[in-house]
């Protein structure tokens, strides 16, 4: 089991990494950006070793964490906030839903397709939700914690 | 006496309409290479309060900007249609910079002019680099999503396949939708000759992990997340400009990927 973890977190990292490469990200953030995406995935995935997991609630508490991370590495390293979620977001992205769901309409499974498909929209809404939330608080708080002043130039 | 005062007015006129228009130069590379709208907007108007225009408003959507000032000596209001063109994180980042330093004073127009043609002119990451990374990325993604090593190897054959498809694609200015089914029907037909290859030397591997390793670096990834962070700034028009993108570039995946599950179905009769 945590070798099985060590395993996700870092092939979790290279993928992200990987794809900071393709949003042009500069080199000196891909430590970064590999780190929110890993982070999220983790939650992810140990939230899915449960009993009976539920890949709605996990994607919410993943997305949580790498909004937090993110914003978080944002005043830190006084960039942007898209630079880390950008590539970050992609384990958390329903792209396998969208395949299970257009197959299963292929081969005429259209109660799975429906199921598998309404599960698609739910873990995006829960991505989205995790996100928002996390946006929400207010910025003051990272800069208090972050820098140590109430700095208001800059976020 | 009036030449010469009204030399002066001609002067501020001047400096107000250069300041908009480097204004809307600024909030023009954010949007193409993918800032959010709030931020776009935010970093146009600190820049031009920072160069002494109070009177400067912002209009972003996502697709288009209007910006007008009133200056001491003049009235002035541009406006600019454009598509978003591919997320450069780089760009983005030494924009916010030069906002900052603009702020704090340390930076003049000229000079201010200058930094942002070099932005603008930051060069994309070198094709080979991005065909390797895309590679590497739908593999590890095959992986993360359950499938086995072998698994994520043809990911990473049909990722190495994808990239030089989408940068083609790019060039050729096809329309979302066209080039985001052209590249799935791709990812998938690859993946599809992967595994059937691999059968007769006793190699068994899921076609779907396959196919999901592969189509993740199409996923509207992007839309969704600075679409979300439109909405929760308010900007619910470019949000909605952005989730139909979504829905439309995910759509489109799924097409693709489904007509070629659809064709092999029917040519071989087994399903996959």
């Amino acid at each position: 089991m945590i070798v099985e973890f060590i395993a996700q977190c870092v092939v979790s990292f290279v993928a992200t990494v990987a794809f900071s490469l393709l949003f042009h990200a500069p080199k000196n953030q891909y430590v970064w950006c590999g780190i929110t995406g890993m982070a999220g995935w983790a939650v992810y995935w140990l939230l899915m070793q449960v009993h009976s997991p539920s890949p709605v609630t996990a994607s919410f508490a993943g997305a949580v964490v790498l909004a937090l991370l993110t914003r978080i590495f944002s005043v830190a390293r006084r960039t942007p906030y898209a630079v880390y979620i950008t590539a970050g977001i992609f384990p958390l992205v329903p792209g396998a839903g969208i395949y299970y769901t257009v197959y299963y309409f292929i081969i005429a499974m259209n109660q799975e397709a429906l199921a598998k498909g309404i599960e698609t929209l739910k873990i995006a809404v829960a991505i989205a939700l995790g996100i928002v939330l996390v946006l929400a608080l207010p910025a003051k708080l990272f800069h208090l914690f972050l820098r140590g002043s109430n700095i208001k130039k800059g976020a | 006496m009036d030449e010469v005062s009204g030399g002066v007015a001609e002067q501020d006129a001047q400096y107000s309409r250069r300041v908009l228009h480097f204004a809307v130069l600024v909030g023009e590379t954010l949007l193409y290479n993918g800032g959010e709208i709030f931020r776009v907007q935010d970093t146009m108007e600190r820049v031009a309060k920072a160069f002494g225009e109070k009177d400067f408003h912002a209009y972003v959507l996502t697709n288009g900007l209007f910006a007008s000032v009133e200056g001491a000596a003049c009235e002035s209001s541009t406006v600019r249609a454009m598509q978003p063109g591919a997320t450069h994180l780089g760009r983005i980042i030494a924009v916010n910079a030069l906002s900052r330093e603009i702020a704090a004073g340390g930076v003049d127009l000229d000079e201010a002019y200058r930094r942002l043609e070099e932005i603008r002119r930051m060069p994309y990451k070198r094709n080979v680099w991005r065909v390797i990374a895309c590679g590497i990325g739908c593999g590890c993604f095959s992986y993360l999503f359950g499938g086995s090593v072998m698994d994520a190897m043809a990911a990473t054959v049909a990722g190495l396949c994808l990239e030089p498809l989408r940068i083609a694609l790019d060039r050729a200015n096809t329309g979302k939708v066209v080039s985001n089914l052209l590249a799935s029907v791709w990812v998938a037909l690859i993946s599809l000759l992967c595994v059937l290859a691999m059968r007769p030397f006793g190699v068994a591997m899921n076609l779907d992990k396959v196919i999901i390793g592969g189509i993740i670096p199409l996923v509207p990834g992007i839309a969704l997340t600075t679409g979300i962070r439109d909405i929760a700034g308010g900007d619910y028009l470019s949000g909605t400009i952005r989730a139909i993108d979504a829905m439309l570039v995910g759509g489109s995946i799924a097409l693709g990927v489904g007509l070629v599950l659809k064709l092999s179905v029917m040519m071989t009769g087994v399903t996959i």
